[in-house]
């Protein structure tokens, strides 16, 4: 997991022209949240409110409660107090909300989690079909098109085990995509693959971002955090240290644990 | 004189044939068996082996074997087995003491399992949930009225007699209360649980009209002959305990494992109750209690079919054993499938159904086949309870006084091995075939 920053020469062609943040459309909000595992004290009083059309990078050491924090967002995780708001919708026990907010919530992991007896095209159609109660037809055509995206529509009728790393990844988001998603949430998605694969995966990202998708990327990938995100988060002990715009996150950390971590990842 | 440690390759090195002593028939041959001295001499021993073994016994279940002739004298004669016995008894291995003239019932039933099987198990046949559908909802109706005569006798119990005197009407009009009262607690209960109400009354009224078109049929007058359970005997008895325990067992075992695994507490220790009284008791055991105890707690008056309790016995016997194979498969399924399916906003049914289980059952077809070979074979202990299997059916021919021989028995036997192996082998084959068509190519 030590894959930091793209390589020298691969910088990533971003447009940022079309990358609006709404001041008025609230996407996510957690009021001071916390969350225990047992006695261990993950998450504390974590604040975060993310506008609609925002990409957002969460960095931090391991075991600082990032991937925790952007799971609770879906309820992958179970907060134990506080308040996350998706989409206007609060997340409770009550299952029919978090299945309403998992709809509108894509995520994608490090390890791709495809599901490897069903071939790539039915991996995409799964949900809408299911979920969505999409027609066959229209689902596989939104699929096809997802994968035109991702471009790699050729491999449509594969399994998962026959692709490469990045080629699962890119299926993995296109997966996300087929439900049409209001937020989509990248948990460290290019920590698993070989370095010659991460551009391909960046690239796709970058794409969404243009697009104007609301987004919250774990990632130790600082190019993309750079050119693309608009907020860096920084967290370490299950608590937001520092957050900034990219440009004076990476010249100017305020924080001694955000320098020394910058000074250890960035040479 | 170069810089020795600098090197440029100019030419990728072609692809070369691996040396001939390591392909082909020689090659095989001489890295299996004679790759040393020590292989070479256990390999010789080996062989030995084996034709001391396979010699006699193909001379004494074919060379020597009589093959016709009537009654003892032609077994006694015979220096191998005697398959003229098994040959004039093969009726009553498969049929046991079912009526001669209503036996074409039983090759009816033989004919849709086989032909059910064949379309199921060949997968260029489409329609696969079609059949599947009629195998599993009208077939084991139309195989239980063939087989018993059907018109079962409905007559309800839960209105007092002197009310209302036993009769198809009385059962039917308590049927209708039962629903009435299932439907309004299934209301209830959807409502409560917030759930759609009307869908969730539509999918039991279905359920429940299916129960009803079953009852019907089992209890109508079809004009066929009465035949006792008592009288079923051999292939049969076999067959109708191994088929009805495999498919009982599949299902209760995938909701026992789903139990067990359950983060509701009372689901979970029930489950765990139920699979470890099961699995700790013998299956003697259960057969002996479903035949001798299991009426003595039933009201006067009540009785159950022997041969129905003990496949209720086997069923619930097996489900434990199957849940634990299930369980095993479930385990083994990566934490990142269950998020992947949640975070798309599959429910737990969904989940399961389409995730989860597909992988998890593909896992633990050694297991499955396993366990179904075994209850094919335990099915030799209903004999215990007075029910004559296929087994129990040439063990009592065996000592009958028109053929009895003393290679008599050991005929009988050789041929009852044979068949069972036959029905094991046969499975744990297709199992082998299932299972590298479902491979995917996604070994971790």
């Amino acid at each position: 997991m030590s894959d930091v920053s793209a390589a020298p020469g691969e910088e990533l062609a971003v447009d940022r022209s079309k990358m609006r943040v709404s001041s008025t459309e609230v996407a996510i909000e957690m009021v001071d949240v916390n969350k225990w595992y047992g006695e261990f004290h993950v998450l504390r009083d974590i604040n975060l409110k993310v506008m609609r059309g925002e990409r957002i990078v969460v960095a931090g050491p391991s075991g600082s409660g990032k991937s925790t924090m952007i799971r609770c967002i879906n309820r992958l995780e179970e907060h134990q107090k506080g308040r996350i708001v998706v989409d206007g919708k609060e997340l409770t026990n009550d299952l029919r909300k978090i299945d309403e907010v998992r709809r509108e919530v894509g995520m994608v992991f490090q390890h791709f989690n495809l599901f490897p007896h069903l071939t790539i095209l039915e991996n995409l159609t799964l949900a809408p079909i299911h979920v969505r109660r999409m027609p066959r037809r229209e689902a596989e055509e939104v699929a096809m098109l997802y994968l035109k995206r991702v471009k790699i529509p050729e491999q449509a009728h594969k399994y998962p085990g026959q692709l490469s790393g990045g080629q699962q990844q890119r299926v993995a988001i296109a997966r996300s995509l087929c439900m049409n998603p209001r937020v989509m949430l990248f948990d460290e998605p290019t920590s698993a693959l070989d370095p010659e694969m991460i551009k391909e995966v960046l690239d796709v990202m970058v794409g969404l971002a243009e697009e104007g998708m609301t987004m919250v990327c774990v990632t130790h990938e600082m190019g993309f955090a750079r050119q693309v995100a608009n907020r860096v988060i920084f967290m370490d002990a299950g608590q937001i240290v520092e957050q900034n715009e990219p440009e004076a996150f990476f010249t100017n950390p305020q924080h001694d644990r955000t320098k020394l971590f910058l000074s250890q990842i960035l040479h | 004189m170069s810089n020795p440690s600098v090197y440029v390759r100019a030419a990728m090195a072609p692809a070369q044939p691996a040396p001939r002593s390591t392909v082909g028939v020689a090659g095989w041959l001489r890295t299996n068996l004679f790759s040393s001295l020590w292989n070479t001499v256990l390999t010789l021993l080996a062989i030995a082996l084996i034709v001391s073994i396979v010699v006699p016994t193909v001379r004494f279940t074919l060379v020597d074997a009589v093959w016709s002739g009537e009654g003892r004298e032609a077994c006694l004669a015979a220096n191998g087995a005697c398959w003229a016995y098994v040959k004039a008894y093969l009726p009553q291995f498969i049929y046991g003491r079912y009526p001669i003239d209503e036996r074409w019932r039983v090759d009816l039933v033989y004919a849709m399992l086989a032909l059910g099987l064949v379309l199921l198990m060949v997968p260029r046949i489409p329609a696969k949930g079609a059949t599947l559908a009629f195998m599993l909802l009208v077939f084991p109706v139309v195989a239980f009225v063939l087989l018993t005569g059907g018109g079962l006798e409905l007559d309800g119990g839960l209105i007092p007699d002197d009310v209302m005197a036993p009769s198809a009407f009385r059962f039917w009009i308590e049927y209708g209360a039962v629903c009435a009262v299932l439907l309004a607690l299934a209301a209830a209960l959807a409502a409560w649980q917030g759930a759609s109400v009307a869908r969730t009354l539509r999918n039991l009224a279905a359920a429940l009209a299916v129960l009803a078109v079953v009852l019907l049929a089992v209890s109508v007058d079809v004009g066929l002959e009465h035949v006792e359970t008592a009288n079923w005997g051999g292939m049969l008895v076999t067959l109708v305990v191994a088929v009805t325990g495999m498919t009982a067992s599949m299902p209760l075992g995938v909701l026992l494992a789903l139990g067990r695994r359950s983060n509701m507490p009372v689901v979970r220790l029930a489950s765990v109750v139920f699979i470890e009284v099961w699995r700790g008791v013998p299956l003697i055991t259960v057969l002996f209690m479903s035949s001798v105890m299991l009426p003595l707690f039933l009201p006067s008056g009540v009785t159950i079919d022997k041969l129905f309790r003990a496949l209720v016995g086997v069923a619930l016997f097996n489900s434990a054993y199957m849940a634990e194979v299930i369980r095993g498969g479930l385990q083994a399924i990566p934490r990142g499938q269950y998020e992947a399916a949640r975070a798309l906003g599959l429910g737990y049914w969904q989940m399961m159904r389409m995730i989860v289980l597909p992988q998890a059952l593909r896992l633990v077809i050694p297991g499955i086949v396993g366990s179904f070979i075994s209850l094919f074979k335990d099915t030799t202990l209903v004999l215990i309870i007075g029910l004559f299997d296929f087994l129990g059916q040439i063990q009592a021919s065996a000592n009958s006084a028109t053929w009895a021989s003393p290679v008599t028995g050991i005929s009988g036997y050789i041929f009852a091995a044979f068949v069972y192996w036959i029905f094991c082998f046969g499975m744990s084959q297709y199992a082998g075939f299932v299972e590298r068509r479902l491979d995917t190519g996604y070994k971790r």
